[in-house]
């Protein structure tokens, strides 16, 4: 007979973003369960709300298999002697729990063993839950935990406060933190009933009568549902509707209103209130401009009085006047006088004030502009009011939105466009799919204001560890690397990093990251291409762009095949590779192949340079491809490693010289080509590459 | 409609039914009703406890002069510590609001997550900021550490906002509209308090002096501290009193920090000293009150 599972965690409110990650891991908890007994399912899924993590499962069977195990002994000729068993015969009976005559005799490759066969009876499957349940449920994780029975008692994210475990129509019994299972569950906490008796088959049912949504899906719809109801257009937001879905049992969205008047404030800080303090959606007029409304969703089934709708308006003009209030009392001091109040604001506190990053962004973004040839002004001034408006009640509390509100007040104070703009756009970009700061002013603030956090960050020694990354580094790199090459400003990194060889290498994880993930070069491209050097990213990116245009001719992998041979050899001659080459002594070379290599070479040299300076780097990928006959040839005529020294030492040199010249580009010997495999796992190489060269 | 002291009133009646012990407000200037030694040092050790009490709280920096209509520097928080909590106590929680008129049949009540820390006192909790129709009105905390302690038994703690919550019942977009008493404003008890504190608190108090009082507070607190060990009859031993000494730096903390005279590389420094002496008290408690178990 094949059973069902309904397992029901119920619990004080969990933090919504954690559910899903949560029911990842226990539905793979209890696969793992079901393996290590022996058994299986044919259906399971998971689900939750706030108040319950919830598991089901069909199929189960009534018990498990039986088994039976060989169990091996002491050897035959030791477990007996004269017909009678000897004490090693006697102390593996005794050890089994059985007489010697319920022995065996096993041949194996190494003679005759005394076995036993050791049978168990499957057991039930409902014990085995019943056993197994409280420690899975205990190993959920979860990123904060706390106790609540007392110290030393068990952790969970929230109080557990009842269980619903049941297999089939039996209760699956055990207790957890002093909870003991059974087969009721609790509805909506002022809308449904109390220890509901529940069965596997009709307890979603009951649950709905109770005012619980225990599918996501269906709260996800009803909400949407309900928002298509509302005759407005509401801006949608997956995100907050996301949360809405993991804070609420029963979600019904209402529509409330205010003011008009508000709409004089900024954009920004309006829909920000909304979102991120009230939880709500923004709504849209006729021209994509902001509405004077906004929906709540509720975690309950109506507002048939309009009372939530009227205690929500109400809350959100509270919200609104404080933030026209801050509006108008940040305005009494500008900016550019609060300059000196950033001394009270800590940035880090060994890394000083936010005065003392301020006057070094303004510094660093001096000298961006400068190597960048670019006019500095805009920059600098951005950069010394940057950071003022965390001296303001605005951003104090819509926290949210700093850099923003700096840059609106910057405006309304009369500062000009570039500078307002980048100071606006200094966090960009926030993520890999944000775009970079529109403006150079806006780039060069944004690259200032990450590079010194970065080198500041590095010198004290907060660097990142594993997924720990509070300071955030990872993203003002990858920012960085992004404002860089999307920007087109080929800045000299090494400059920029400074000497610290683990911030250099901090970066090339960020710059490959970059390349492979977001550009979506292969995996070897950017080895080889980094491995020439990345001091400036605008001219990686070109290298790589040539070096993906160039890989499907037909000279070009082969070449690139020839090439790796070269370093080989090479490095099997212990000649330094890194080092500057040695001149090649045209009387020592071998007329036919070896002489034209050379000639050909040469012929091709200066053409090559003259691509590379002007970083046509197809067409000088495309000259170098265009040696391959000759390489193969020289390959298979001359011996490199001829008798007479001077004439093997001219021959490594040439070689030398040939790799190079195309290394400046690439280091070919990175491309995997078609005739190797993969390396194992072929994912990123992560072997070093010189910081810059 | 409830008056503010009505609500006051009602919730207090309330907790005392459920067994709280109601407290008058501790006499100190202090920044929370988690400061008052009514939960910082009774929440600690293994004796349960339950105790409901309006603490007004300071804090400095919050002042608005009295022009913003919800920000107060000194604002009124109804505490209740229940410890240990009980396993109906949101329950519990959901019950005092139906004391004071809310029928939560017809409003939008949630938990969202909302843990609580104070590196100032060592302690830190987990719990959630509970919304009423969109509005914050209590911060339920199950408090994990106090003093850098791990609690014996686990207490929840429920901070009620009571100008806010009043607000909403009494439907005032201002808390100085709120009517206090039958024909006295929260403005008429309160605005002049609001107003001329705030002047002290950005624009006279003198920061010399305050520095001053903060380490002769601070000197007091550690000499106490100091003497414990050596202390002969310790069940007499003035822990309380020490404690006073560390509400009183924390409070001059606060106010330095008003008063924009805490620069960075300080301030970090000042709150280990306030730490310290707190965590030197929650010590000094939990071995005395273990010495009267064992007596």
């Amino acid at each position: 007979m094949s059973l069902p599972l309904l397992l029901e965690i119920g619990t004080e409110e969990i933090p919504d973003w954690m559910i899903e990650p949560a029911l990842n891991h226990l539905q793979s908890l209890f696969q793992e369960l079901l393996e290590q007994n022996r058994l299986s399912a044919n259906w399971m899924r998971t689900d939750a709300t706030p108040r319950r993590l919830v598991l089901r499962a069909e199929g189960l069977a009534e018990r498990q298999a039986d088994s039976e195990e060989l169990v091996s002994g002491p050897p035959k000729a030791a477990a007996f002697k004269d017909g009678q068993p000897t004490g090693a015969a006697l102390g593996f009976a005794r050890k089994m729990g059985v007489e010697v005559a319920a022995l065996e005799v096993q041949t194996t490759a190494r003679g005759e063993y005394m076995c036993y066969r050791k049978k168990a009876a499957g057991r039930e499957t409902l014990q085995i839950l019943a056993d197994a349940l409280p420690e899975l449920i205990l190993k959920i994780y979860f990123p904060k935990t706390m106790y609540w029975t007392g110290k030393g008692g068990p952790r969970f994210i929230r109080p557990i406060r009842w269980i619903v475990a049941l297999v089939g129509d039996r209760v699956a019994a055990f207790e957890v933190a002093g909870v003991r299972s059974g087969d009721r569950t609790y509805g909506h906490r002022l809308l449904g009933g109390r220890e509901l008796l529940v069965n596997c088959g009709n307890y979603e049912q009951i649950l709905r009568d109770n005012f619980v949504l225990v599918s996501a899906a269906e709260r996800r719809a009803r909400i949407e549902t309900g928002l298509a109801g509302l005759g407005v257009k509401v801006k949608p937001d997956p995100a907050l509707l996301e949360t809405l879905v993991y804070i609420t049992e029963y979600p019904t969205p209402i529509l409330g209103g205010f003011d008009p008047e508000f709409l004089k404030l900024p954009e920004e800080v309006l829909v920000t209130v909304m979102r991120h303090h009230q939880k709500y959606f923004s709504v849209e007029d006729a021209e994509g401009g902001l509405a004077p409304h906004f929906v709540a969703v509720m975690n309950t089934s109506a507002d048939p009085e309009g009372l939530v709708r009227r205690g929500n308006e109400r809350v959100l003009r509270a919200r609104f006047n404080d933030a026209r209030f801050f509006w108008n009392v940040d305005q009494h001091k500008p900016l550019v006088d609060r300059v000196a109040d950033l001394a009270h604001v800590t940035f880090q506190t060994k890394l000083g004030s936010y005065l003392d990053k301020t006057k070094r962004v303004v510094k660093l973004a001096k000298r961006l502009s400068k190597l960048a040839k670019m006019d500095g002004v805009a920059a600098e001034r951005a950069a010394l009011l940057a950071k003022c408006d965390l001296t303001t009640d605005m951003v104090k509390e819509l926290t949210e939105l700093q850099g923003v509100v700096g840059g609106l007040y910057a405006r309304a104070q009369g500062e000009p466009e570039e500078v307002w703009r980048a100071i606006y756009e200094q966090y960009k970009p926030e993520s890999m799919e944000d775009t970079i700061p529109a403006t150079p002013a806006g780039r060069l603030l944004a690259l200032a204001d990450k590079l010194d956090t970065l080198q500041g960050c590095f010198r004290v020694g907060l660097v990142p560890t594993g997924s720990r990354d509070p300071f955030a580094l990872r993203r003002a790199a990858q920012g960085v690397v992004k404002i860089l090459v999307e920007g087109k400003l080929g800045l000299p990194l090494a400059k920029l990093l400074g000497k610290d060889p683990a911030l250099a290498e901090f970066f090339l994880d960020r710059v490959k990251h970059y390349f492979r993930e977001v550009r979506g070069f292969a995996y070897d491209e950017v080895n080889a291409v980094l491995a020439a050097g990345w001091d400036d990213l605008t001219d990686v990116e070109s290298r790589l762009e040539a070096i993906q245009a160039v890989r499907p001719t037909e000279n070009f992998e082969p070449l690139a095949a020839s090439f790796k041979r070269i370093k080989n050899i090479l490095r099997q001659a212990g000649i330094d590779t890194a080092r500057a080459r040695p001149l090649i002594d045209a009387a020592l070379l071998e007329a036919g192949p070896e002489a034209e290599l050379l000639s050909a070479f040469e012929r091709l040299r200066s053409r090559v340079k003259q691509f590379r300076k002007k970083r046509e780097y197809r067409t000088a990928l495309e000259s170098i491809a265009s040696l391959r006959p000759r390489v193969d040839l020289f390959f298979d005529k001359v011996l490199v490693n001829a008798p007479d020294e001077k004439i093997r030492r001219n021959r490594l040199t040439l070689l030398h010289n040939l790799l190079n010249e195309s290394s400046a580009i690439a280091d070919f010997s990175e491309i995997v080509t078609s005739t190797e495999p993969r390396p194992a796992g072929s994912g990123p190489q992560e072997e070093k590459a010189q910081p810059y060269e | 409609m409830d008056t503010f002291q009505e609500v006051l009133f009602k919730l207090k009646k309330y907790w005392s039914e459920r067994g709280a012990i109601i407290q008058e407000p501790y006499d100190l200037e202090v920044g929370a009703g988690t400061m008052a030694p009514e939960t910082f040092l009774r929440v600690l050790g293994p004796r349960p406890y339950r105790v409901a009490y309006v603490q007004p709280s300071r804090r400095p920096a919050d002042g608005r002069y009295g022009e913003n209509p919800n920000r107060l520097y000194k604002h009124w928080q109804l505490q209740v510590i229940l410890k240990p909590s009980p396993a109906d106590v949101i329950d519990q929680y959901l019950g005092s609001l139906g004391a004071i008129g809310i029928d939560l049949r017809k409003h939008d009540i949630k938990f969202e997550e909302d843990n609580w820390e104070s590196p100032t006192l060592g302690a830190w909790g987990i719990g959630w900021q509970v919304m009423l129709d969109g509005l914050e009105i209590t911060q339920f905390t199950y408090f994990q550490q106090c003093g850098g302690i791990d609690l014996d038994l686990v207490p929840a703690e429920l901070t009620y906002g009571l100008e806010r919550l009043t607000a909403f019942l009494q439907g005032k977009d201002s808390v100085y509209d709120i009517e206090w008493a039958p024909g006295a404003t929260y403005g008429d008890v309160r605005l002049a308090d609001e107003v001329q504190f705030s002047v002290y608190n950005f624009e006279m108090a003198d920061v010399a002096t305050l520095w001053k009082l903060f380490e002769l507070h601070e000197k007091e607190c550690q000499r106490l501290l100091e003497s414990w060990r050596d202390y002969p009859d310790k069940k007499r031993f003035p822990v309380l009193p020490a404690y006073d000494q560390v509400l009183k730096c924390s409070h001059l903390f606060n106010l330095l920090d008003s008063r924009g005279a805490i620069s960075v590389t300080e301030r970090v420094a000042v709150i280990g000293r306030v730490r310290r002496l707190a965590l030197g008290a929650a010590q000094c408690w939990m071995e005395q009150t273990a010495a009267e178990v064992v007596q």
